[in-house]
C-alpha cells in the first residue's frame, strides 16, 4: 500500500495537535496535544522506514518515545508544582518567570 | 486487499480519538480519547510491519504515559473547560493557522511522495524483526542508547525534585 495515505493521516493528526495547543488554555490538554504531535511524526517516520526498507526510522521512533516519556514525567511534575503555587492550570495566568 | 481496509478502520479510530481529545470539555475525557488514538496508532504500526514498535507504543504511551496523565488530572481535580464553539478573535486566528498548516503539509505530501514511492516499489519490504532492531540499537546506535539512559535517569530525579519541594 502506498505510504501517501499514512503521511496524509500523519499531517491531519499533527494539525489537530497544533489546534489543541492554540485553542486550549488548560496546560494538561496542551501537553496531550504535544504528545499527539509526537505520535503523528512517529507515524510518518515508521511509514518512511517501511517505504525505504531501512530500520533506522524505527530506531528514531524508539528514541522519540523515550524522550517523550522523560518529557511527560518532568512536564507533569512542573504542572503539579505550578498548581501548588497558584491553584490553577490556565496558561494565561502564568506570565512571569519568577513566581 | 486487507491492508487498505485495516488502514481505513484504524485511521478513522485515530482521527475520532484526536478530535474527541480536542473537543471534549473534561480533561479526563480528553485523556481517554487520547488513549484511543494511541491504540489506533499502535495498530497502524503493526499494519506497517513494525510489530515491536506497536507493542512498545501500547506499553509506553497507552500504558505508562497516559496513566501518568490521568493520575495528575485526577490529583488536581480540575474544573470543566470552556466550549470551543464560543467565538473569539484568538480562536478564529488559531483555526485559520491550523487550516493553512494542514494545506501546506498535504500539499508537500501530495507533491513530494511521488518520487519516494518509486524506490518503495523496488525495495522488497518485509517485517522488521526485533532481532534486526536490537542489532541496530546495540551496535550502530549504542552510544545514543547510553545517552537516552542518562536522560531518563535525569528526568526521574528532576521529576521527583520538582514535585517534592515547595516550588518558589
Amino acid at each position: 500500500m502506498d505510504i501517501t495515505w499514512y503521511l496524509a493521516l500523519s499531517a491531519i493528526l499533527f494539525t489537530i495537535g497544533v489546534l489543541g495547543v492554540l485553542l486550549r488554555r488548560n496546560v494538561i490538554v496542551i501537553f496531550l496535544s504535544v504528545e499527539l504531535m509526537l505520535n503523528a511524526v512517529n507515524l510518518s517516520l515508521v511509514a518512511f522506514s517501511q517505504s525505504f526498507g531501512h530500520v533506522d526510522g524505527q530506531i528514531l521512533v524508539f528514541f522519540v518515545m523515550s524522550v517523550a516519556a522523560a518529557e511527560a514525567a518532568v512536564g507533569l511534575a512542573i504542572v503539579i508544582a505550578l498548581f501548588r503555587n497558584s491553584l490553577s492550570v490556565n496558561v494565561d495566568e502564568f506570565n512571569l518567570l519568577r513566581g | 486487499m486487507l491492508e487498505p481496509f485495516l488502514f481505513a478502520v484504524f485511521a478513522v479510530f485515530a482521527l475520532v480519538g484526536a478530535l474527541g481529545m480536542l473537543i471534549s470539555r473534561s480533561p479526563v475525557a480528553s485523556a481517554l480519547w487520547m488513549v484511543q488514538t494511541m491504540l489506533a496508532v499502535a495498530c497502524l504500526y503493526i499494519t506497517l510491519h513494525a510489530g515491536f514498535l506497536g507493542v512498545v507504543q501500547v506499553l509506553v504511551y497507552a500504558g505508562a504515559i497516559m496513566v501518568l496523565f490521568l493520575f495528575v488530572i485526577m490529583l488536581l481535580n480540575l474544573e470543566q473547560m470552556p466550549r470551543l464553539a464560543s467565538f473569539s478573535w484568538r480562536k478564529g486566528a488559531a483555526y485559520l493557522l491550523g487550516v493553512a498548516m494542514l494545506a501546506q503539509l498535504l500539499a508537500v505530501v501530495a507533491v513530494r511522495t511521488g518520487a519516494a514511492t518509486v524506490t518503495a516499489a523496488s525495495v522488497d519490504v518485509e517485517a522488521t524483526s526485533v532481532r534486526e532492531m536490537g542489532l541496530a540499537l546495540l551496535t550502530r546506535h549504542a552510544f545514543t542508547l547510553q545517552i537516552v539512559g542518562v536522560l531518563l535517569l535525569a528526568a526521574t530525579i528532576g521529576a521527583v525534585l520538582l514535585a517534592k519541594k515547595r516550588f518558589v
